[in-house]
C-alpha cells in the first residue's frame, strides 16, 4: 500500500469524517503541521510592523495551519475541498473564515486584495487527475493564474509541497512561472530523508532583489555553491537546487556474475566479430579474499 | 462567514465578466464579538469596496454604516467601531451567495460557503 494519500483517493473522498477526525486528533500531525506553517509564515517575510494582514490558507483542512496564522495576529481566509475537514475546523472555532472550494477551479477572489498566501502539503494534489474532466496542467494553470491575480503586488506565496518525483516538481514550477511568479524552491534539511521539507516561495511581480529566494535551513557550504550555479541561468525565474538527494545505491550481488556469464558474453562478442582474448583457466576465476 | 470575506469573494464561473459583489440571501445571522484592531482596519480600508460592504451589512440587518466613506473618517473612533462590527463581527451562518450575472446560488451552511463549481462552469 502506498504512503501517499494522493494515490489512494481524491481529497474530498480521502479526507472523510473518520480521516478528518484522525488527522486532527493526532498530536504528531498537529506538531508537524504547526511547525510547517510556522516556517511558511517565516518565509512569507511579512513586514514586521505588527499590523495584521489578510492572508490566504489554501488547503486549510481543519484549520491547524490557520491557528498559526491567528497566533501571529493575522486575519485569514481558508479554502479546502473536504467538507469533513471544514466541519472539524468550524467545530474547533477557528478565527478565520473557511470556504468549500476546489483550488483547481481557480480562486473566487477579487484582484489584488490578499497580502500573502500559504499552503501546507496541498498543491501536489493538483497533479492528480481524479475525474475524467481533470487535466492537471489546466488545473495548475487555473490555480496559479487566479492566485497571481488575487495577490497584491509584491506579496508572497509559500507552499510546502511533497512532489512525488522530479516531473511533478517541474510541472508545478513551470505552471507557477507561466502565471508570472518569480521565486524558487527552498529545501530545508536537504540531507535528511525524514525532515527534508520543500517550500515553494513565490513572489508576485518581476524578479528583483526582494524576490531572492530565502536561505534554507540545515544546508552546509557545499549546497550554497549549487545555488550560484542555478543563478547563472538568467532566463529562469524559478530556480531550485536538488542535487542533495542521496544517490541510488548500486546493486551489489555478493556472488558476482560468474564464469558462465563471462563465457557467454565473450562468445557473443566473438560472434559479432570483435577480437576477444581466448578462454583459459584464468577466465573469470575467483580472486583471493585479500584482493 | 464574515463580511470581510464576502467583500473579497467574486464569482468565477466561466464567462462571467463581473462576479462582484455576490448578493447575500440571509437565513440566519450570528454576531461574535472580537477585539478591535484599528491598524488592521486602516490597512484594509483601501482594499474594501465600500458600497458592497454597506449593501451587505444592510442585508444582514445592520444599517448604521454611512453611505459614503473616505480615509479621513478613519480618525473617528465611532466610525472605526461601526466598520469593525460590520466587517468582522457579523457572520452569515445560513443562507446563500448569489452570482450577480448568472443568478447561480452558492449555499452557505454552518457558516461555510460552498464555492464548488459544476463541471460545465469551469
Amino acid at each position: 500500500m502506498s504512503s501517499r494519500p494522493e494515490l489512494l483517493a481524491p481529497p474530498e473522498i480521502f479526507y472523510d469524517d473518520v480521516e478528518a477526525r484522525k488527522y486532527t486528533s493526532s498530536s504528531r500531525i498537529i506538531e508537524i503541521q504547526s511547525k510547517l506553517s510556522e516556517r511558511a509564515v517565516e518565509l512569507l517575510a511579512l513586514p514586521d510592523d505588527g499590523v495584521p494582514r489578510l492572508l490566504l490558507d489554501i488547503g486549510c483542512g481543519s484549520g491547524l495551519s490557520g491557528e498559526t496564522l491567528t497566533e501571529n495576529g493575522h486575519q485569514w481566509i481558508g479554502l479546502d475541498i473536504s467538507l469533513s475537514m471544514l466541519n472539524i475546523a468550524s467545530e474547533r472555532e477557528v478565527e478565520g473564515d473557511i470556504l468549500l472550494g476546489d483550488m483547481g477551479q481557480g480562486l473566487a477572489l477579487r484582484p489584488g486584495v490578499i497580502d500573502g498566501a500559504i499552503s501546507i502539503s496541498a498543491v501536489q494534489w493538483l497533479c492528480n487527475a481524479d475525474k475524467s474532466s481533470h487535466e492537471p496542467k489546466l488545473r495548475l494553470k487555473a490555480f496559479f493564474g487566479s492566485l497571481y491575480r488575487c495577490l497584491a503586488r509584491g506579496a508572497r506565496a509559500v507552499f510546502q509541497v511533497y512532489p512525488e518525483n522530479l516531473a511533478q516538481r517541474e510541472l508545478i514550477l513551470r505552471s507557477a512561472m507561466h502565471a508570472g511568479f518569480a521565486g524558487g524552491v527552498v529545501v530545508d534539511y536537504p540531507h535528511s530523508a525524514k525532515s527534508r521539507k520543500e517550500y515553494l516561495v513565490l513572489t508576485c511581480g518581476p524578479p528583483s532583489l526582494t524576490t531572492a529566494t530565502p536561505k534554507a535551513k540545515g544546508e552546509d557550504g557545499e549546497s550554497c555553491s549549487e545555488d550560484e550555479v542555478s543563478e547563472d541561468e538568467e532566463n529562469q525565474t524559478v530556480r531550485f537546487s536538488d542535487r542533495q538527494r542521496p544517490r541510488k545505491k548500486q546493486k551489489v550481488n555478493k556472488k558476482g556474475k560468474g564464469r558462465e556469464w563471462v563465457l557467454r558474453k565473450k562468445e557473443q562478442m566473438r560472434n559479432k566479430g570483435i577480437n576477444v582474448p581466448p578462454n583459459t583457466k584464468y577466465t573469470a576465476r575467483k580472486r583471493k579474499a585479500r584482493f | 462567514m464574515r463580511l470581510l470575506t464576502h467583500n473579497m469573494l467574486s464569482s468565477n464561473i466561466k464567462g462571467v465578466s463581473n462576479g462582484f459583489p455576490l448578493r447575500i440571501e440571509v437565513e440566519k445571522v450570528i454576531e461574535k464579538e472580537v477585539d478591535c484592531n484599528p491598524d488592521f482596519l486602516i490597512n484594509m480600508f483601501a482594499k474594501i469596496e465600500w458600497k458592497a460592504l454597506v449593501d451587505a451589512a444592510r442585508t444582514m440587518g445592520y444599517a448604521e454604516l454611512p453611505e459614503e466613506a473616505e480615509s479621513s473618517m478613519l480618525d473617528s473612533d465611532e466610525f472605526l467601531r461601526k466598520f469593525h462590527h460590520a466587517l468582522l463581527e457579523l457572520h452569515l451562518e445560513e443562507g446563500a451567495l448569489v452570482c450577480p450575472e448568472t443568478g447561480r446560488k452558492f449555499p452557505v451552511n454552518k457558516g461555510i460557503p460552498n464555492m464548488l463549481l459544476h463541471e460545465d462552469e469551469v
